[in-house]
């Protein structure tokens, strides 16, 4: 029995189809769903959300939101979704650096939280191009 | 009669105005085609969250989250989404029509005892109609521009969960007109908070609180999906509201510039026949003239 997979994102529909098995980066740790997994609701950390399809894996990025599983399918509701080839490894690069140079400056801690987190999507965005590139 | 040069002057102003309401045509069209994919693209989203969050809230119980609190209903938020400009037909009239029912609806009590409505605008027009029609307005924000992106939005919401959080409001509604196609948009009110259960679960759907697993703890789920969802609402109610102005201003403009070439037609005729009654007039004056003087 297939696992029925959608994520979406507040910008579009970034996936839906039936997969194997799919891991999802939770708010404290990865989360491996399979088919008949019992009814779940998590929070989502940033990371990479790996999709296992007849012996192909495919990655996406996934910055915030949460999953849902019910017993028909999984439910990704992410702030940010994207695909690892959609990923630019010049810009990402760009925005860990600005986001490096924009830490030593904010103080307030809302502007803290939310450089952080886009430093910690720039790194990830990086890890996936980079490792995406290295298979060739 | 008019006289040919007054004529004239109506043909150029009215030929003027055309310009005008065929560029804003143009202008809300090429707007329009962006808000419509930004609404279409963000309903999924939207949609899965608004489900996912009355099946859950449905398994917590209200204790879990405050902002799931049911109170007996006596003061209601309601955020009215208008244009600031107008020139979008009968949209905004429409939607302050709405808002101005859900408000004789909530002081009627519905058996639930009257609640009192203050308002919340977002944009001018909702704003001037509404104090003319003597609904308070508790506090207002510009529209958000063509091109509105959820952080935008996250002020609202921050500004409508404080309020609900500590008593200011029993209830949270917003009223905006949706999107269905370039040539309808509906005047809708919908309750954000507290969060609604969804209509018609069948039995084997509405969950219970022993059959969800919740990653870390349901109070940690709940504390996030909430005011999250409040300010996905809100936010796909501004993107319905702003391809709705788009649509209704275009096809507004463009019925503008089809009457304004009507008049200009009408005016012609009257125009050529004024004229052709001029030379007539002149025509036989002379000829009367030469006649008196030959005569």
């Amino acid at each position: 029995m297939p696992l029925q997979l959608e994520i979406v994102s507040p910008e579009r529909r970034a996936y839906a189809d039936e997969v194997d098995m799919v891991i999802v980066p939770g708010i404290d740790g990865q989360l491996g769903i399979l088919p008949r997994h019992t009814r779940l609701i998590s929070a989502l950390g940033i990371g990479e959300l790996r999709i296992k399809k007849a012996g192909t894996e495919q990655v996406l990025l996934i910055s915030g939101g949460f999953v849902e599983v019910r017993p028909d399918k999984v439910i990704v509701m992410a702030d940010l979704a994207e695909h690892s080839d959609e990923i630019d490894e010049a810009k990402a690069i760009e925005a860990r650096k600005k986001a490096e140079a924009e830490l030593d400056e904010v103080h307030d801690p809302m502007d803290m939280t939310r450089v952080r987190a886009a430093l910690q999507t720039a790194l990830m965005r990086e890890r996936i191009a980079t490792r995406r590139r290295s298979r060739g | 009669m008019a006289s040919l040069k007054e004529i004239r002057g109506r043909i150029g102003s009215i030929r003027n105005i055309a310009q005008i309401t065929r560029a804003m045509e143009l202008v809300a069209a090429s707007r329009m085609k962006r808000a419509q994919d930004a609404i279409l693209a963000a309903r999924p989203y939207s949609d899965e969250m608004r489900d996912a969050l009355s099946r859950v809230s449905g398994a917590v119980g209200e204790e879990v989250d405050p902002l799931l609190a049911r109170r007996p209903v006596r003061r209601v938020g309601l955020i009215v989404m208008t244009t600031d400009r107008g020139l979008a037909g009968a949209l905004d009239a429409n939607t302050v029509r709405t808002s101005l029912r859900f408000v004789a609806e909530r002081a009627s009590g519905r058996g639930n005892g009257a609640a009192e409505v203050n308002a919340v605008t977002v944009g001018r027009k909702g704003r001037e109609a509404l104090r003319r029609a003597g609904v308070p307005i508790a506090a207002h924000f510009p529209r958000l521009g063509d091109r509105p992106t959820f952080a935008d939005v996250t002020p609202i919401a921050r500004l409508v969960v404080q309020d609900f959080l500590d008593g200011t409001y029993d209830e949270i509604a917003v009223a905006y007109p949706a999107f269905v196609s370039t040539l309808t948009q509906r005047p809708t009110t919908s309750t954000i908070l507290p969060v609604q259960q969804p209509e018609g679960l069948s039995e084997g759907e509405a969950a219970r609180t022993d059959e969800y697993l919740f990653e870390p703890t349901p109070e940690a789920v709940m504390s996030r999906l909430l005011p999250h969802y409040v300010a996905v609402d809100l936010y796909r109610a501004v993107l319905e509201a702003n391809a709705s102005e788009q649509s209704a201003r275009m096809i507004a403009m463009r019925s503008a510039t089809d009457n304004a070439h009507e008049l200009i037609d009408d005016l012609t005729l009257v125009y050529n026949k004024t004229r052709q009654a001029t030379i007539t007039r002149e025509m036989i004056e002379i000829a009367s003239g030469a006649e008196a003087l030959g005569g």
